[in-house]
């Protein structure tokens, strides 16, 4: 079938939309503020065996591969199809991340034909579980983590599962609000379901159809001819997690992606074992990783179906980038995945430097904190931190960018105090932490809160504690990420550096986090001098570091550059590298 | 009411439009804006042809001085004081990044780290002060700041919008210690919660206030010293206007004063000719600005975003910006494609065609070398003044033509294309976007640069209909002219519900309406009536996102309140309860919380009349036709008639290819495309 350009344009963005009104549904409605305010969800259209169709422009990209998994495996299970059935499902073997994002799948009927199915995900900020907001960092199994939910009817035609809700309910901290939640849930894909009935009405099924296939088409072509212009090879690289929460030892991301032409294979068979703490991923998490960073290095190509089918995946189970239940995983959407990306964006340096970068902070540094507020009752509060992203070809590292993963924003520190008992004391740039190169990396940022009434129980899971994020054509690494509490006064470092559960505080006391910068990319001797007389100025590092990694000398009072000196200087250490 | 004047200042032009209802003219004007001191145009336009300052009644005036300032980055040099350990929560903003894709990207704050300064001092999120204010740090912050040379400071401190005082407290030390600087409680432009966006918001107001504040009170001056003593009236973002007495007190409230205005008289005018749904396009020189108005109503938000990373807490007409222009320069960039703008050559020195030194090939530079614009009927051109075409013709041959082999032409033609597609596709967007099919839209073109290109960006988006107002170049100053005046208050609550007393609310509504009709009387125009509206930002407790609810007329009660909400959020959301029964339920029982109280005053003004616009159906055709020009059409020169907009009658047809000429504009008609002039002397442009 023949469809004319505006037609394609039309119908393409129109599919596009309606999956962005079910995200935007989702979004306003949501109880969860990491939903509605940190954008940790996706909205999509899949067809009956869960390839994908579409999925909503502004949704976390970690799911854009990940959701049709999620599809597929329900699709698997479904005996008899009704367009008011809406199943829920969270068990992250058959759904894909960790378990705290709840996804709800509803079969579409087009005309009495089922023709396609709805879904959504929203990350919800508790699921039971051993500590609260599910980052146990020393879960040894899955059942430790959260409820693991299969897909089960939630909505069995049209009625409303009581029981199963009662179970859930009886499993999750603050269950009030995620009512809320499982609303914001059912209407997005209500919505969604009315929207795409009216575009079908509108345009006709088979032309929308040929739409979409001949976009899939369009996108693996110019997937392909992107994979193209990467001069075929194989290219090695590897990076580290710091440990995963019970063994100090690190996990192992190893690399060899092979371009061959127009396809792409990615062999990830020499990474570490599947280990006993909850940074193990699931394949469809690995899988998402690597085509983000693609994605990432190519941006102009649209995300469907179509563009995932030049790439080959070896990922074994023998690996912790596939394990199998009941392997512990609450760590694998935020931390395993970005390292993923790095890795990928590592080896793709290799032969496309210009197009890549450094690396990024590389970590979502989730932080979690349950306890009873004797103003206002049990809470959890769950928050995320940014970092420094890498220099590039282009321009210096962002300061605080989000996860790789993510487009998930910070809440507001007003709200934040205003919902928990909790007293921010410092929310600043960390200086010195981009490393430092002709673009330089982008600073990571600090973050120190007090709890202000109450006691309560902390979970970090983050990670870059021992392997800093990387520089590239001589650009420095970054600064590693660094957190401390302090309680009762004394200062307490944990002792997996990034991980930590159970944390017990009182009124008083407080964690500091620090997050890691980006590496710097190309030689720091090479930065303009006034670019780092800018960054002295800003204070984002001091005059030494100035001096010492960028060759640049600054008056100490008056900070002007003293260009006589600095070419010398600059000479002389160009010579000693070279040497 | 006698003789109105709107003046548009835009970056490259000023419009002026002055009509008199006692003698049934309209005085169209357009003059070059002077961009060091844009007053001088102003005044020079409104004295040509014997206009008097002292027989105008009313002079009401749309102002782009607040958004050049930021878009161009050549603002205020501004300090901040913050909370301690908090001077970074403009630079760190919410935690993002530039493309949804891509790892590339800086944030550049309008106030660099180095004018950041922090003292000590406390509130909680619930308004108490937990640590005082630190009085002798903030003296010393701001000689610091005052010695390094800012004209204005930001005060921003953390819960500020739960209790303001510390804020306050700080603003009197520095207003008592350093006089000259202009000193800005962010509470107090934007009374909401959230530390980023407010910070935010009362740092593009510091940046704007010196530049507008000298402005306005030049303006105020030079009025005065030819007569006219009422002051101007200020066009608002928000589609309605002030004295420049409360625009110099919150002059980030005019950031979109010329776009709003504009978006006023598109609705007003399309209106006329029956239309309701419009993609309203106003391309001037340097920007291009698009708005999507659905039912006759301009869409207002509550909170917009200026660039990345500058998020603006004002109520203002929904409208999207992009850099392109009739002055934006066409060049190839690294990898050899030829891309257009966002640089523009502006007024000064303007397009190659100008003569006035442009060496740079612009977008109205291609219009001319294909012979689409009259080079001897230049936009505000005076006697005797024509286009430079061999100049356009050699810039475009040597930065574009010869270094991607093509002729002057095909390399003016490209120019164009590349223009229109980027124009076209944002327009896609934005109106898809919202849940709109561009199809059931009609295309309101408009601005000096629009209408040129209103039949190729209707084949492109396969739009049917376009319409071209009578004086698409003064629209915005059409707008000023019609527009009502209007003051906006915002007041945070963030309490539940059920625990605010109605009759607290009924308060805050009573002292804005009083203090809104206060203002709008001071400005002494005839008003038909004075119209209060009442909303309120709801949402369940819990959640982030609020509903901007209107409230109910006469006595409020909880329950009317909460009525309005759960409608607001069903015609919202529709399906809450519908195909799920249980839920309706489930969701009433959810606690309410009111964030924010909103009152609208809008003082209606007594309606304008127009004079007759355009020749009756009855005049001849012919007299319009100017002659015969030949216009470079996919590669060929194919001769075209050319008409005089004026001279059109009504009801008369017209197919393409043809030229139709007015002083302000030029509309192209393609193959293919046809015009009618309609009753109210719109044309409409249609898709044969």
């Amino acid at each position: 079938m023949d469809v004319d350009p505006i037609t394609l344009a039309v119908i393409h963005a129109g599919l596009e939309q309606i999956a962005d009104e079910m995200d935007a549904t989702l979004e306003r409605m949501a109880f969860s503020p990491v939903i509605s305010d940190g954008f940790d969800r996706a909205s999509g259209v899949y067809r009956p065996d869960g390839e994908l169709i579409v999925q909503g422009p502004r949704g976390l990209p970690n799911f854009i591969s990940v959701m049709a998994w999620t599809v597929g495996s329900v699709a698997k299970r479904i005996r008899d199809v009704h367009p008011d059935d809406v199943y829920i499902v969270n068990d992250p073997y058959l759904g894909g991340t960790h378990l705290m994002d709840v996804k709800m799948v509803k079969p579409f009927f087009y005309r009495g034909e089922f023709i396609a199915f709805l879904a959504n995900t929203g990350h919800w900020p508790d699921i039971g579980g051993r500590v609260p907001g599910g980052f146990s960092s020393r879960a040894t199994e899955i059942y430790q983590e959260g409820l693991r939910l299969p897909p089960v009817r939630l909505f069995d035609r049209g009625k409303l599962a009581e029981d199963l809700l009662d179970i859930v309910f009886h499993n999750v901290r603050v269950p009030d609000e995620r009512y809320g939640d499982i609303i914001a849930q059912v209407t997005g894909l209500t919505v969604g379901a009315e929207r795409l009935t009216r575009f079908l009405d509108r345009y006709g099924k088979d032309t929308v159809f040929a739409v979409i296939d001949e976009m899939q088409g369009r996108g693996e072509r110019l997937m392909r001819d992107a994979i193209a212009t990467i001069p075929s090879g194989t290219y090695v690289f590897e990076d580290y997690l710091d440990s995963d929460g019970i063994e100090q030892k690190p996990l192992t991301i190893h690399l060899e992606l092979t371009i061959n032409g127009d396809e792409a294979t990615l062999d990830f068979s020499r990474s570490s074992a599947p280990c006993q703490g909850p940074l193990n991923s699931v394949l469809a998490t690995t899988i998402a990783g690597a085509h983000i960073a693609f994605r990432h290095v190519f941006p102009e190509i649209p995300v469907n179906q179509g563009c995932f089918r030049p790439f080959n995946f070896h990922i074994p189970t023998t690996t912790f980038l596939n394990a199998r239940p009941p392997r512990p995983v609450a760590g694998c959407a935020a931390e395993v995945c970005q390292r993923i990306i790095d890795v990928v964006l590592g080896a793709l340096a290799q032969a496309i430097p210009e197009k890549t970068y450094a690396a990024p902070m590389g970590t979502v540094t989730n932080v979690a904190v349950g306890g009873e507020d004797p103003r206002h009752g049990y809470y959890v509060f769950y928050s995320f931190i940014g970092g420094g992203y890498g220099g590039n070809a282009r321009t210096d590292g962002l300061i605080n960018g989000n996860p790789t993963i993510a487009l998930a924003r910070t809440q507001s520190l007003e709200v934040l105090e205003f919902s928990y008992p909790v007293l921010f004391r410092e929310y600043s740039i960390r200086n010195e932490s981009g490393g430092a190169g002709r673009s330089r990396g982008g600073m990571g940022v600090v973050l120190e809160f007090e709890l202000r009434r109450g006691e309560a129980r902390a979970s970090i899971l983050g990670d870059r504690g021992c392997f800093a994020p990387f520089g590239l054509l001589g650009g420095k690494s970054a600064q590693m990420a660094h957190h401390t509490f302090i309680l009762g006064g004394q200062s307490y470092e944990p002792p997996h550096v990034t991980k930590d559960e159970g944390v017990f505080m009182q009124a008083g006391d407080v964690l500091r986090l620090r997050t890691p910068g980006g590496g710097g990319y190309g030689n720091p001797l090479e930065r303009p001098v006034e670019s780092v007389l800018r960054d002295v100025r800003r204070e984002y590092y001091s005059r030494a570091t100035a001096k010492g990694e960028y060759g640049v000398i600054l008056d100490e009072e008056t900070l002007e550059i003293d260009l006589e000196s600095t070419v010398r200087l600059r000479e002389r250490l160009a010579q000693s590298s070279y040497e | 009411m006698g003789k109105l004047a709107g003046v548009d200042i835009g970056g490259t032009y000023t419009d002026l439009v002055v009509l008199d209802e006692d003698l049934q003219t309209l005085s169209i004007r357009k003059v070059s804006t002077t961009p060091q001191d844009p007053s001088v145009g102003f005044i020079d336009g409104l004295e040509f042809e014997q206009t008097v300052c002292t027989e105008i009644d009313l002079i009401i005036h749309a102002t782009t001085v607040a958004t050049n300032a930021v878009l161009e980055r050549k603002g205020a040099l501004c300090g901040l004081l913050a909370t301690r350990g908090f001077r970074d929560v403009l630079e760190l903003r919410r935690r993002d990044r530039p493309h949804r894709y891509g790892l590339w990207g800086t944030y550049e704050p309008l106030i660099p780290r180095d004018f950041r300064l922090e003292v000590t001092e406390r509130i909680s999120a619930e308004g108490d002060v937990l640590v005082p204010l630190a009085e002798s740090e903030v003296v010393e912050a701001g000689q610091t700041l005052s010695s390094a040379g800012v004209e204005a400071i930001v005060i921003a401190f953390l819960n500020a919008c739960a209790n303001s005082d510390h804020e306050l407290q700080a603003r009197q030390l520095l207003e008592e210690s350093f006089p000259g600087v202009h000193v800005i409680a962010a509470s107090q432009i934007a009374p909401v919660f959230r530390e980023f966006e407010r910070t935010s918001t009362g740092v593009l107001n510091a940046y704007v206030q010196p530049l507008m504040n000298r402005y306005l009170t030049r303006l105020d001056k030079q009025l005065a010293a030819r007569g006219y003593d009422n002051g101007p009236l200020i066009m608002q973002s928000s589609g309605g206007v002030m004295t420049s007495r409360v625009a110099e007190s919150c002059p980030v409230n005019t950031i979109l004063s010329g776009p709003a205005a504009g978006v006023i008289a598109a609705t007003q005018i399309a209106a006329a000719s029956g239309f309701e749904n419009l993609i309203t396009y106003d391309m001037g020189g340097t920007s291009l600005d698009v708005s999507v108005v659905s039912g006759g109503e301009p869409p207002v938000s509550s909170e917009t975003e200026l660039g990345f990373g500058m998020p603006l807490l004002v109520s203002m007409i929904d409208i999207d910006t992009l850099g392109a222009g009739g002055g934006s320069i066409a060049r190839l960039d690294a990898q050899g494609l030829l891309t257009i703008g966002p640089e523009s050559a502006g007024a000064d020195p303007g397009p190659v065609c100008y003569g006035r030194g442009g060496v740079q090939p612009t977008v109205t530079d291609a219009a001319v070398v294909l012979g689409q614009i009259n080079p001897e009927y230049p936009i505000a051109g005076s006697a005797g003044f024509s286009f430079d075409v061999n100049g356009a013709r050699t810039a475009i041959d040597e930065k574009i033509g010869r270094p991607l082999r093509l002729s002057p032409e095909t390399g003016a033609a490209a120019i164009l294309s590349v223009a229109i597609h980027r124009i076209a596709g944002r327009i896609r967007r934005l109106t898809i976007d919202r849940g709109y099919d561009p199809r059931d839209f009609v295309l309101v073109s408009f601005g000096g640069a629009g209408p040129l290109f209103t039949g190729s960006l209707l084949k492109e988006l396969g739009i049917p209909c376009g319409l071209v107002p009578r004086h698409p170049g003064t629209t915005s100053a059409w707008g000023c002219v019609v527009a009502d005046l209007r003051q906006d208050f915002v007041s945070m609550v963030n309490r539940r519900l059920g625990d605010v007393d109605p009759n607290d609310l009924e308060r805050t509504f009573r002292d804005d309406a009083e203090q809104g009709e206060a203002v709008i009387r001071r400005a002494q125009i005839p008003l038909r009536n004075i119209g209060v509206f009442r909303e309120a930002d709801l949402c369940f407790e819990g959640q982030t996102h609020v509903i901007r609810t209107q409230l109910p007329h006469g006595v409020l009660t909880t329950a009317n309140i909460t009525a309005s909400f759960f409608e607001a959020y069903r015609r919202r959301y529709g399906h809450v309860g519908e195909s799920f029964g249980g839920f309706k339920t489930l969701l009433e029982r959810i606690p309410v919380r009111l964030l924010n109280l909103r009152t609208s005053v809008v003082g209606v003004r007594a309606q304008v009349t127009l004079p007759e616009l355009t020749p009756p159906p009855s005049a001849s055709l012919t007299q319009a036709v100017k002659g015969i020009r030949p216009v470079c059409v996919e590669g060929r020169l194919v001769e075209c008639r050319t008409f005089e907009r004026a001279l059109l009658p009504r009801q008369c047809r017209l197919e393409g290819p043809a030229v139709i000429e007015q002083p302000d504009t030029t509309i192209w008609l393609e193959p293919g495309i046809s015009a009618q002039v309609d009753d109210t002397g719109s044309l409409l442009i249609e898709v044969n």
